[in-house]
C-alpha cells in the first residue's frame, strides 16, 4: 500500500433543495508514474489513483478516469445540485488495489 | 499631442503605483481566525519604518485566497503529517511530544515567542534548535536536520496552532545582545551585488525586484509554502537563499548568525500575527 494516504473532503454542512453547492477533495497520494527510474536504473513501478467517483444517495455525480501525469496529491473541485437531504460518498481506487472511502451528510436547510 | 502623452504617462504611473502597493485587505482564516497582517511598528523600529506588514498583502490575489481556508491551503497536509509524528512515541525512552505536552493545540502560546532566551542553556533558541533539544534529552531520539521535512513539518504545526497570536519575541535582558548581532547583519551589505537585508526589505518594500514583488521580509508566516517549490520553506533557507541572491557565501541554516537574524527580524513582526504555514510565491 502506497505511504500517507488520506483522502480529505469539503462539503457544505447544509443546503437549500435545488442549490448547487462546490465540493472539494483532495488525497495525498505519491502518483507514481511509473515513467521515472531509481539511482539504479531500475524502473520505479507506477502506483496511483486510477480512479475517483463521487456518489449522492446512490447517483453518480462524477466518474473520473485518472492518468498517470497527474501529479500528486490529486484536487478535484466541482459543483453538484442538491435535490434533498443525504450522503455524498466519495472513493478512491489505488493501483495496489486498495480502496479509500470518504462520507459526508448534508441537512437541508 | 503633448498633453496625450502626459495623460497617457500619469495613467501609467498610477498603475504601477497600485500594482507595487501592498494591497488593503484584511485576512480571515476558515471565517473565524482573524490575522493581524498590518499593524504599527514595534518601539525599536522608530525611525525606520512606520507601520509594518505581513508579506501576505504583497501577494497576489490567487494566492490570498489560497491562504483563507485550510482545504486550499497547500500546507496543512504537512501540518498533518507533524501530527502523526506528535502522537508517535519515538527514542530510547518510548515517548511522543503529546505524552509531556499535550495535545498540539495546547501549544499555542509557543511559536509567538521564539527565538527565545533558554536560561539553563544560556543561549537563544530558535524552535528547531528547542525541537531537537527535546527529542535528544527527552526522547532519547535521533536529531532532525535543520530544515528536514520532519522538522519543517513540525515548526508548521506549531505555527498553525498560534494563528491569529499576535508575534512577541522578547528582546531585553539575556537576548539582547544576540538580537545587537542580528540587528547589525541586517543592515551589513553582503556579497558582490553589496546588499544588506535593508536595502530591499526596508527601504524598498512595495517595489519589484525584477518580477518579485518586494515584502518587509517578516517570519510571521514560517515556515512558508511556497508555490515556485511546493514545499515548506523554513525561514532559515530563506535567508540562504537572499544571502545567496546577493552573491555571498551563505551562512548555514541554524548557524549562530542566522539565529541571531532570526530573532532580529522576527522582532521586527512583533504585533503581527502568526500566520504559518502561510502560502507565497
Amino acid at each position: 500500500m502506497a505511504d500517507n494516504v488520506k483522502p480529505r473532503v469539503k462539503v457544505p454542512k447544509s443546503a437549500a433543495v435545488g442549490d448547487t453547492i462546490v465540493l472539494k477533495t483532495l488525497i495525498s497520494h505519491q502518483m507514481e508514474s511509473g515513467q521515472r527510474k531509481d539511482g539504479d536504473g531500475n524502473a520505479i513501478p507506477r502506483s496511483i489513483i486510477n480512479r475517483f467517483t463521487c456518489e449522492f444517495n446512490g447517483a453518480m455525480v462524477v466518474d473520473v478516469k485518472m492518468e498517470p501525469a497527474i501529479s500528486t496529491n490529486p484536487y478535484f473541485e466541482f459543483e453538484a445540485m442538491v435535490p434533498e437531504a443525504g450522503e455524498f460518498k466519495f472513493t478512491w481506487y489505488d493501483d495496489d488495489g486498495s480502496v479509500y472511502e470518504e462520507l459526508q451528510s448534508i441537512a437541508i436547510a | 499631442m503633448r498633453k496625450l502623452t502626459g495623460a497617457m504617462l500619469a495613467t501609467l504611473l498610477t498603475t504601477s503605483a497600485v500594482m507595487a502597493d501592498p494591497v488593503d485587505d484584511t485576512l480571515t482564516i476558515n471565517g473565524e481566525t482573524d490575522i493581524v497582517v498590518r499593524t504599527a511598528a514595534p518601539e525599536h523600529l522608530d525611525g525606520a519604518l512606520k507601520e509594518v506588514m505581513s508579506g501576505w498583502l504583497f501577494r497576489e490575489d490567487d494566492t490570498r485566497i489560497m491562504q483563507t481556508d485550510d482545504f486550499d491551503n497547500p500546507g496543512m497536509i504537512f501540518v498533518e503529517l507533524a501530527e502523526d509524528n506528535w502522537n508517535m512515541a519515538e527514542g530510547s525512552n518510548g515517548k511522543s511530544c503529546a505524552d509531556c505536552h499535550g495535545a498540539s493545540s495546547d501549544m499555542s502560546e509557543v511559536r509567538p515567542t521564539y527565538p527565545k532566551w533558554n536560561a539553563s542553556a544560556g543561549e537563544v533558541r530558535t524552535l528547531e534548535m528547542q525541537i531537537n533539544n527535546c527529542r535528544t534529552n527527552q526522547m532519547g531520539a535521533e536529531e532532525w536536520g535543520y530544515t528536514s521535512g520532519d522538522m519543517v513539518n513540525m515548526t508548521a504545526l506549531l505555527a498553525s496552532v498560534s494563528r491569529g497570536k499576535p508575534m512577541n519575541v522578547a528582546i531585553d535582558g539575556p537576548a539582547q545582545s544576540v538580537w545587537e548581532q542580528g540587528k547589525e547583519m541586517y543592515y551589513t551589505r553582503y556579497g558582490q551585488l553589496d546588499l544588506s537585508c535593508s536595502n530591499c526589505h526596508e527601504d524598498n518594500y512595495g517595489n519589484m525586484i525584477r518580477a518579485d514583488h518586494l515584502s518587509q521580509g517578516q517570519t510571521n508566516g514560517f515556515p512558508v509554502y511556497r508555490l515556485k517549490n511546493t514545499k515548506l520553506n523554513a525561514a532559515h533557507d530563506r535567508f540562504k537563499g537572499c544571502i545567496r541572491d546577493t552573491r555571498a557565501e551563505t551562512f548555514a541554516p541554524g548557524s549562530a548568525e542566522f539565529v541571531a537574524l532570526e530573532l532580529y527580524v522576527a522582532s521586527r513582526g512583533n504585533g503581527l500575527g502568526v500566520e504559518g504555514p502561510a502560502i507565497r510565491n
